[in-house]
């Protein structure tokens, strides 16, 4: 359990150690797990090179079981590489793009990759966070005090909100990692915990309520093309967050919004392959032995 | 909860409960056999038994009774290392009365022809629960050091075991005791907050009444003991 209950607590209680909010992060978790600094740093940094080799390790050959995923990150990156700056999102959401379905489809196809916060979530911050260490040439160092910042982020939507599909929809899932690499990218441009906190908000209210759908209860379809919207969301908001763009409703209240959107979803929509487009025809061809009366 | 809990754990795909969580529940199994296993029988329920194939959780959960992590690389090739360490296994499914639905009954035997069984719930992000063991109804995460100690239902087994405990420092997280009858076998499971000293185990077993103590550590805590 973390010390914070709230964002606005965080922030407060970070400003008021005079400490920068990724340490206060570190601090507080290590306080609360009874383990050093340098063996948490540690961990933090096998995470950050957990996700480099895991997009190392995307082949475009590679199916998943089912056979429903691959190929579409190959696909995307070498559209990229084409296209350069005159494609319609131009080269570096390009990368970003084929980054999200390299990952998405790495998880699908039984690869090692880093739940962030869920396996079916782990392409949206490798997506912006990768792209961007290239881009700016951030150091190692810089990237794991971001993965604090969207942790300390993440473990106050779980508490607040949820981050489970079965229990709160994809909003929870690919919302909240778009919620947690939000802010991240607000700390990789220099902004301050203020404006982290408004990234933070505005990335999950821009997918509040998206359901948790998937064809034949799979982490596949359309898991993976969301991991793609997660990261343009994180980096939107990130985006106007710098720019000085608040979310009107205070972001510990998008959280508690969010809390309630994922109880009043059915339950045909949180990750029981019962509805959406689990249930379209061409869904209904992969739903799982057992479940055809459900 | 903690920070890496969000962020982590880095894990063989495609789910954190399918997966990586039914990879754990192999793991305790092997952990509670405590050597080497050579026969399982597993029985999927719910969720497991209907969309287990698609989520590798059959490879998952032999993987983990082969003593591989979560995040092993070989966890999607485990059947052929199963045939290659001398592992059988077969599959079924089952139905478990008000079980969580992603749950798994396993029976699995070692080298010496020792067999435990267990039940096993993955509750999702990875993190599992023992329903069952042996037969008997208990509840353990397999976060924290374990023990799991099979006594006959007589006086004085708890105290001996909890004083064992309190000599080597070891603070009681949590503890349950049920048994099958009056004077019968009893299972006490008793969650610590530090991996248990070897001589305490010893310890006790010194008790006649004590059967067997089974002492499981999670991935990572070795170090502390």
């Amino acid at each position: 359990m973390i010390d914070f209950q709230s964002i606005e607590q965080m922030l407060r209680d970070t400003e008021e150690q005079g400490l920068p909010l990724w340490e206060n992060i570190q601090l507080s978790d290590c306080r609360q797990q009874d383990i050093s600094r340098e063996a948490s740093w540690k961990k933090m940094s096998g995470l950050l090179e957990a996700m480099i080799q895991a997009d190392e390790s995307y082949r475009e050959e590679d199916r998943s079981n089912s056979g429903l995923t691959g190929g579409d990150g190959g696909r995307m990156t070498r559209y990229g590489r084409q296209t350069g700056e005159d494609s319609l999102c131009g080269a570096f959401f390009s990368e970003v793009i084929a980054g999200a379905l390299r990952m998405g489809e790495c998880n699908a196809c039984m690869k090692r990759i880093v739940a962030a916060p869920t396996a079916g979530a782990c392409g949206v911050l490798p997506a912006v966070l990768l792209p961007c260490r290239r881009r700016y040439g951030l150091s190692d160092e810089a990237l794991v005090q971001a993965l604090y910042i969207a942790s300390g982020f993440g473990m106050i939507i779980a508490e607040r909100a949820c981050i489970a599909g079965a229990e709160g929809g994809c909003q929870a899932e690919i919302g909240s990692a778009a919620a947690m690499a939000a802010p991240a990218l607000v700390f990789l441009q220099g902004g301050a915990p203020g404006q982290m906190a408004q990234a933070c908000a505005m990335a999950v209210k821009n997918l509040l309520g998206l359901v948790c759908d998937p064809v034949g209860g799979l982490v596949e379809v359309p898991c993976v093309k969301r991991n793609v919207i997660g990261a343009m969301d994180a980096l939107s908001a990130a985006q106007m967050a710098l720019a000085g763009i608040e979310s009107r409703v205070p972001p510990d209240e998008v959280l508690d919004a969010m809390r309630w959107v994922g109880q009043s979803l059915p339950a045909t929509l949180r990750e029981t392959g019962q509805g959406g487009l689990a249930v379209t025809p061409f869904g209904q061809q992969y739903r799982p032995e057992g479940m055809e009366g459900a | 909860m903690n920070l890496f809990d969000i962020m982590g754990p880095i894990m063989v795909g495609p789910s954190s409960s399918h997966t990586a969580g039914a990879a754990r529940i192999g793991r305790v199994a092997r952990s509670l056999l405590g050597e080497e296993p050579r026969e399982a029988e597993l029985r999927l329920h719910g969720s497991f038994a209907s969309t287990g194939k698609g989520h590798g959780t059959h490879q998952a959960l032999i993987a983990g009774l082969l003593g591989l992590a979560p995040d092993d690389p070989r966890l999607p090739d485990s059947f052929r290392l199963a045939e290659e360490r001398g592992l059988r296994f077969t599959f079924d499914t089952c139905t478990i009365r008000d079980a969580h639905p992603n749950s798994v009954l396993i029976r699995v035997t070692g080298k010496s022809g020792r067999t435990v069984e267990m039940g096993g719930a993955s509750l999702g992000g990875g993190r599992v629960r023992v329903f069952e063991v042996d037969g008997m109804a208990c509840t353990f995460s397999g976060e924290l050091p374990t023990l799991v100690i099979h006594n006959t239902d007589q006086p004085g087994c708890v105290s001996h075991a909890a004083g064992a405990l309190a000599q080597g420092g070891v603070n009681v997280a949590t503890l349950q005791l049920n048994r099958g009858s009056r004077g019968g076998l009893a299972v006490m499971v008793i969650e610590c907050d530090k991996a248990v000293p070897p001589q305490v185990v010893e310890e006790i077993r010194s008790l006649k009444a004590i059967q067997r103590v089974t002492c499981y550590i999670p991935e990572g805590q070795e170090a502390t003991a």
